[in-house]
């Protein structure tokens, strides 16, 4: 067997996907490997280091804000302010609907898209609010955007499932998604969406749009504009994925979150 | 693995089978990566499933044809790995008549490697889409019984889905003829029977194996007739098993020998839909792999 030297310096952890066995001579590296992909993709941040959360943080990611959680814990209890409590969240949401249909002169032709996780229940409430006001039923979907992420050299997101169960081609789709922020989220729901059919118009209403864009893409309907610095980072609550509907400003988020 | 890290990666998987779906068959996840499949056996499934794999996740393949490649001229496997890592590319799949050679590859280059089988060793693509299909019509993998029917000697599809299997808490049973069964199995988790009837007793899941013809040559069985007699998976076989048994097979198939061709047709036969999981357990793996910096 040839010298493992050979090969130049140290040998980094080799990554063969080969389950443990009672192969004499083979090394659970898969194991070792597997523990670590699971820390890192773990978005809820505790099975993850202080150290791998702190390379986390000054590295870019779509969600500044979402990097926080990386930090280690529950971030939201410390120094935060609440900037819309569920009453001022719920007027938003229905404020957001009737400006959809308003400028979509009607219902009829739109399709409602939440972005990955917290977009989703987003996307549930505009179109319970568009019910409610316009009797029309606009069918509603989930999409991941893991795949489309421009950032995908330095993070390992969770796939999650995309749930478009309609066509499309030729109809209005609003996107929802909870925070705006530099706007790459957009950028690859655009990528994904186009993927998919060929709408004949794609919209973005967002409940909190927290500046710093990036990118010459803007959210059309916006629930609240909330300035804040690098720094700080916007955290928003929403049932069915969270216990209460509530947005939090938190406060010094750790080292200024690069896009 | 642990039963953690197969969930998580069957997961993942899942949600890439949805992409096969779409009008459009590809996402940008590795957009600039390159895979090199090299294959130093004959393959058709598990070398396409890779190449089909990686083009849909928009990575670059190049495919090495041992056959017309300098390893006919007696260029080692070392030297083939390097001179390919040379040239730039992020991860290689690999299968080898030898045992562990995937292993060899990844400590020379330093690259990631996936095996696609090594040897009699394992396979352990086949064991993840294989759990995949069996997830997709039972559900639950816990309490399931498994058996597992054929070469189970040769077989590194058997060991891949065993340990895989078990580690999921599934009941596995491995059952073949005398001669095809390895000499040495106590410290397997598995029962291992010579009697068929005992391992389809109440089966939720029956895989089964091909018959390599190579091995009558050997003299390891009498004739093929007589094997499909013994131990060929036929309807009537099948009715000691549960009412809602599926029927797996990894390809390719002896119709006639060890699965009876009403079994391979019939709607419990998941068999393609193996194959469509296969791509999905591919793309899961690679994207898991190679996605993020410098990963594992």
């Amino acid at each position: 067997m040839p010298s493992l030297e050979s090969a130049g310096g140290p040998i980094p952890e080799s990554r063969i996907l080969n389950p443990d066995s009672s192969f004499p001579s083979a090394r659970p590296t898969a194991t070792i490997g597997y523990e670590a992909l699971l820390s890192r993709s773990r978005e809820a941040g505790k099975a993850l280091q202080p150290l791998r959360g702190l390379v986390a943080i000054a590295q870019p990611s779509l969600h500044g804000g979402r990097l926080f959680r990386f930090f280690g814990g529950n971030a939201v209890s410390e120094q935060n302010r609440v900037v819309m409590d569920s009453d001022e969240m719920r007027r938003a949401i229905v404020r957001i609907a009737h400006e959809i249909i308003e400028k979509n002169k009607g219902a009829e032709r739109i399709v409602i898209v939440g972005i990955r996780r917290r977009g989703v229940p987003m996307a549930q409430r505009l179109a319970d609010a568009v019910r409610q006001i316009e009797n029309v039923d606009p069918p509603v979907g989930s999409l991941d955007i893991a795949l489309y992420r421009d950032d995908l050299t330095l993070r390992q997101p969770i796939v999650g499932p995309t749930d478009i169960k309609f066509s499309i081609d030729g109809r209005v789709v609003v996107l929802a998604d909870d925070v705006f922020f530099t706007g790459r989220t957009t950028r690859a729901a655009l990528d994904a969406l186009m993927d998919l059919g060929r709408p004949s118009a794609i919209q973005m209403a967002v409940l909190v749009d927290r500046g710093h864009r990036e990118l010459p893409i803007r959210p059309d309907y916006v629930g609240k504009n909330v300035p804040t610095a690098r720094t700080e980072s916007i955290e928003v609550r929403i049932q069915p994925t969270d216990d209460e509907d509530v947005v939090y400003l938190v406060k010094d988020a750790g080292a200024p979150s690069e896009v | 693995m642990k039963a953690e890290e197969i969930n998580f990666v069957l997961d993942t998987a899942a949600h890439f089978r949805e992409i096969l779906d779409r009008p459009i068959k590809k996402v940008p996840a590795l957009r600039g990566k390159s895979v090199c499949t090299l294959f130093y056996e004959a393959s058709t499934r598990t070398r396409t499933s890779f190449e089909i794999a990686a083009k849909t996740l928009s990575a670059d393949t190049s495919s090495i044809a041992v056959g017309q490649s300098s390893v006919t001229k007696g260029e080692s496997l070392k030297d083939t790995a390097l001179t390919i890592k040379a040239m730039g590319v992020d991860i290689f799949v690999v299968r080898h008549h030898d045992s562990g050679a995937p292993h060899n590859v990844a400590s020379w280059t330093g690259l990631p490697v996936i095996n696609a089988g090594d040897g009699q060793h394992e396979h352990p693509t086949q064991g993840l889409l294989d759990m995949l299909t069996i997830r997709r019509h039972k559900r639950n993998l816990t309490g399931l019984k498994v058996a597992i029917v054929g070469d189970i000697k040769h077989s590194r599809v058997a060991r891949s889905d065993m340990w895989g299997l078990t580690a999921m808490g599934a009941e596995v049973r491995l059952c073949g003829p005398k001669t095809l069964l390895p000499p040495v199995t106590q410290h397997w988790p598995a029962v291992v029977t010579t009697n068929l009837e005992e391992a389809l007793d109440g089966a939720d899941v029956v895989n089964v194996l091909r018959i390599q013809r190579e091995r009558q040559d050997q003299g390891l069985f009498p004739s093929v007739r007589e094997y499909h007699r013994q131990y060929g998976i036929t309807p009537q076989r099948l009715k000691a098993c549960k009412p809602d048994v599926i029927v797996m097979h990894p390809g390719p198939m002896n119709r006639g020998v060890e699965i009876s061709p009403e079994v391979a047709d019939a709607g419990y036969a998941v068999i393609e839909e193996q194959v469509t999981n296969g791509v999905a357990v591919r793309m899961a793996l690679l994207y898991l792999v190679l996605g993020g910096e410098g990963a594992v």
